[in-house]
């Protein structure tokens, strides 16, 4: 999603530029302490990681590939105001070192993919983790979520813009659900990717996904006077025997309920209107151009079963949401940590 | 006693479903030229100015468009930018081109017949305007690339008073930029030939997990980096070690330096009033 030149008129650019330098400027006093423990050289080899990350293309639908944006990413493992320095300087580096993005349109990059999926990724995480009482179990799917939420986000956010001060007149509907929906296809990709890389990282060094210290029992490692750095295994192991009974019972049989209950009756209580795209079809004229899709003649096609009127809905629902649960479940088996209770650290502190 | 073996087959050799982009392999700034001797810092400004120039040209005065043009050729030439290596540098554009075309098709407002197609007048300006800056723009930042080691821009970022810290991460994060990305392609041909037969979603459960170890391996690195520049003395951020001291490249620009790096985008401002000064009577 890097803007070229042109694509935004003068106005908006510089507009977007003076957000994005307060911000990043607002960061860097932020994070001073942490840089200044750490030296620029942690957060240059973070930039430098998420700069190699964005390398990696996936193909997310014939014809169209992308590639992972790293917002998400760089917070779980960093932390907020160090995420938007580092995105900001691979960004930087991609504009005038590689060419790639428009050097008038970096303030708007910034600001697009270095801020509002930071702060995105940032919410969702925080809220995900303190919903699940900062399990470290969780800490890959809350940081898959925020991932997946924080992409079609920066997209709408691009539509924004574009309706703001676009070189063209486009209908603004139109040019969001184009942008919303390659984006989410995308976002996908990279809820995957994030999930399974700080899974990765979580294995084998936990001191260094900072998203498993919010709201949670497990503490950073700690810079000795003598620069050594220092793990806490007894707390982590701590963490590890309360995360390993996993979700509470009530907890699941909450969520259940409440899943049986919204997916089974108050569905029924869904509005008929059509939906964004088919107004905006409607009113521009192509809806004739829409074709069924090709699952249209399954037996559960447009959430009812022929014949059975409400009950057909409601039946509907709760089957979807049983399909969806598994699916849910099984993608949480994938992306475990595999080795909890296994790392060098506490298997040396073991003996 | 003969043992019949089976045919050998050549392995399917699995798609590559995850591609990582490789660096080109030239390097275009280590050829000399007068631009070359340019301090950087002239250079990043020069190309920024040029890039908003380019910009604020409205669509009324779109001959400065053409201009601009001329001019971004004629500095290739005397820089020696090589043509190939930049038509692969501008494959990025690709995209906003496709989305450039595709405006008149689908902009709202009046619309005029095209030979069979009817095509929105505002799209077309808009495409067009579109594809215009975006590939002057471009333009502009290749020919700063070409002309300018990576460490000789950060070192321009700061002469140009950025941040001292964004300055600091800055410089890390180039020094250590080939080295990470060979590793990322280096697990890449080792995964490759370890023979990874595995379906899509194994692959990419694999890529991710070497990524997730090289983000440990990158972030052991810096620790192992910071406590040997603490261990030789270095000062820090604050005290105004920003980094190594690369080259003697970063000399002080001259006056001269300046107006001939500002020459571009102040031609094209001046070119923008002369034609709107001219239309409007």
């Amino acid at each position: 999603m890097h803007v070229p030149d042109g694509f935004l008129n003068a106005p908006t650019s510089i507009a977007t530029g003076v957000i994005s330098a307060a911000v990043v400027g607002l960061a860097l006093h932020r994070s001073r302490r942490e840089l200044a423990d750490a030296g620029p050289v942690r957060a240059g080899l973070t930039a430098c990681f998420i700069f190699a990350a964005q390398m990696v293309n996936f193909p997310v639908a014939a014809g169209t590939s992308g590639h992972l944006l790293g917002g998400a990413l760089a917070v779980a493992l960093v932390g907020p105001w160090t995420a938007v320095l580092v995105m900001a300087c691979v960004l930087l580096v991609q504009a005038f070192v590689f060419a790639d993005g428009g050097v008038t349109a970096l303030g708007t990059n910034i600001l697009l993919m270095g801020i509002v999926t930071v702060a995105v990724a940032a919410g969702v995480s925080a809220l995900v983790m303190r919903l699940v009482g900062g399990r470290r179990t969780a800490v890959p799917v809350a940081a898959g979520l925020a991932a997946f939420v924080s992409v079609p986000v920066a997209a709408a956010g691009f539509a924004v813009l574009y309706l703001i001060g676009g070189a063209a007149p486009i209908p603004g509907g139109m040019l969001a659900g184009a942008m919303v929906g390659t984006h989410l296809l995308i976002g996908i990709g990279e809820a995957l990717i994030t999930a399974a890389v700080v899974a990765a990282v979580l294995a084998r060094r936990p001191d260094l996904v900072r998203l498993a210290g919010v709201a949670g029992a497990t503490p950073q490692a700690t810079t000795a006077a003598d620069g050594s750095v220092v793990l806490d295994p007894t707390a982590a192991r701590a963490t590890d025997t309360s995360a390993s009974s996993g979700i509470g019972r009530r907890t699941l049989a909450v969520v259940l309920g409440a899943s049986a209950v919204v997916a089974g009756g108050i569905s029924l209580l869904a509005s008929s209107s059509p939906d964004g795209l088919e107004r905006v079809a409607g009113s521009l004229g192509f809806e004739s151009a829409a074709a069924d899709s090709p699952m249209a003649g399954s037996p559960l096609a447009d959430y009812g079963i022929a014949g059975l009127g409400a009950l057909g809905t409601t039946i509907a629902g709760l089957v979807g949401a049983a399909i969806t649960l598994g699916i849910g479940l099984l993608v949480a088996r994938l992306i475990r940590p595999r080795s909890v209770g296994a790392s060098p650290a506490e298997s040396t502190t073991a003996h | 006693m003969t043992v019949a073996h089976p045919p050998l087959t050549r392995p399917a050799s699995p798609p590559v479903v995850l591609s990582v982009r490789a660096t080109p392999a030239a390097r275009p700034w280590e050829r000399l030229s007068p631009v070359r001797r340019l301090p950087a810092q002239v250079k990043i400004v020069g190309a920024v100015g040029l890039a908003l120039a380019v910009v604020a040209v409205p669509a009324a005065a779109w001959p400065v468009h053409g201009l601009a043009a001329a001019l971004l050729v004629g500095v290739g030439v005397v820089a020696r930018v090589p043509v190939r290596w930049a038509l692969r540098r501008s494959l990025v554009e690709v995209p906003f081109v496709v989305f450039a075309l595709l405006m008149p098709f689908v902009a709202t407002g009046p619309r005029v017949g095209v030979g069979p197609l009817e095509l929105s007048v505002a799209g077309l300006q808009g495409g067009g305007l579109v594809l215009a800056r975006g590939t002057l723009g471009l333009g502009a930042a290749i020919l700063l690339v070409a002309t300018t080691p990576a460490h000789e821009i950060i070192e321009g970022f700061g002469r140009l008073r950025l941040p001292r810290t964004l300055v600091a991460v800055l410089t890390h994060m180039i020094r250590f930029l080939g080295i990470v990305t060979g590793d990322l392609h280096r697990q890449e041909v080792a995964r490759l030939a370890r023979g990874d037969r595995r379906g899509v979603a194994g692959r990419m459960a694999a890529t991710a997990a070497s990524a997730g170890h090289l983000f440990v391996r990158c972030y052991e690195r810096g620790e192992r980096q910071h406590l040997a520049m603490i261990a030789r003395g270095a000062p820090g951020i604050a005290r105004g070690a920003s980094g190594v001291a690369f080259s003697t490249a970063a000399a002080p620009a001259r006056a001269r330096d300046w107006l001939l790096a500002l020459a571009p985008a102040l031609l094209v401002a001046a070119a923008t009033v002369a034609l709107l000064g001219g239309v409007r009577p």
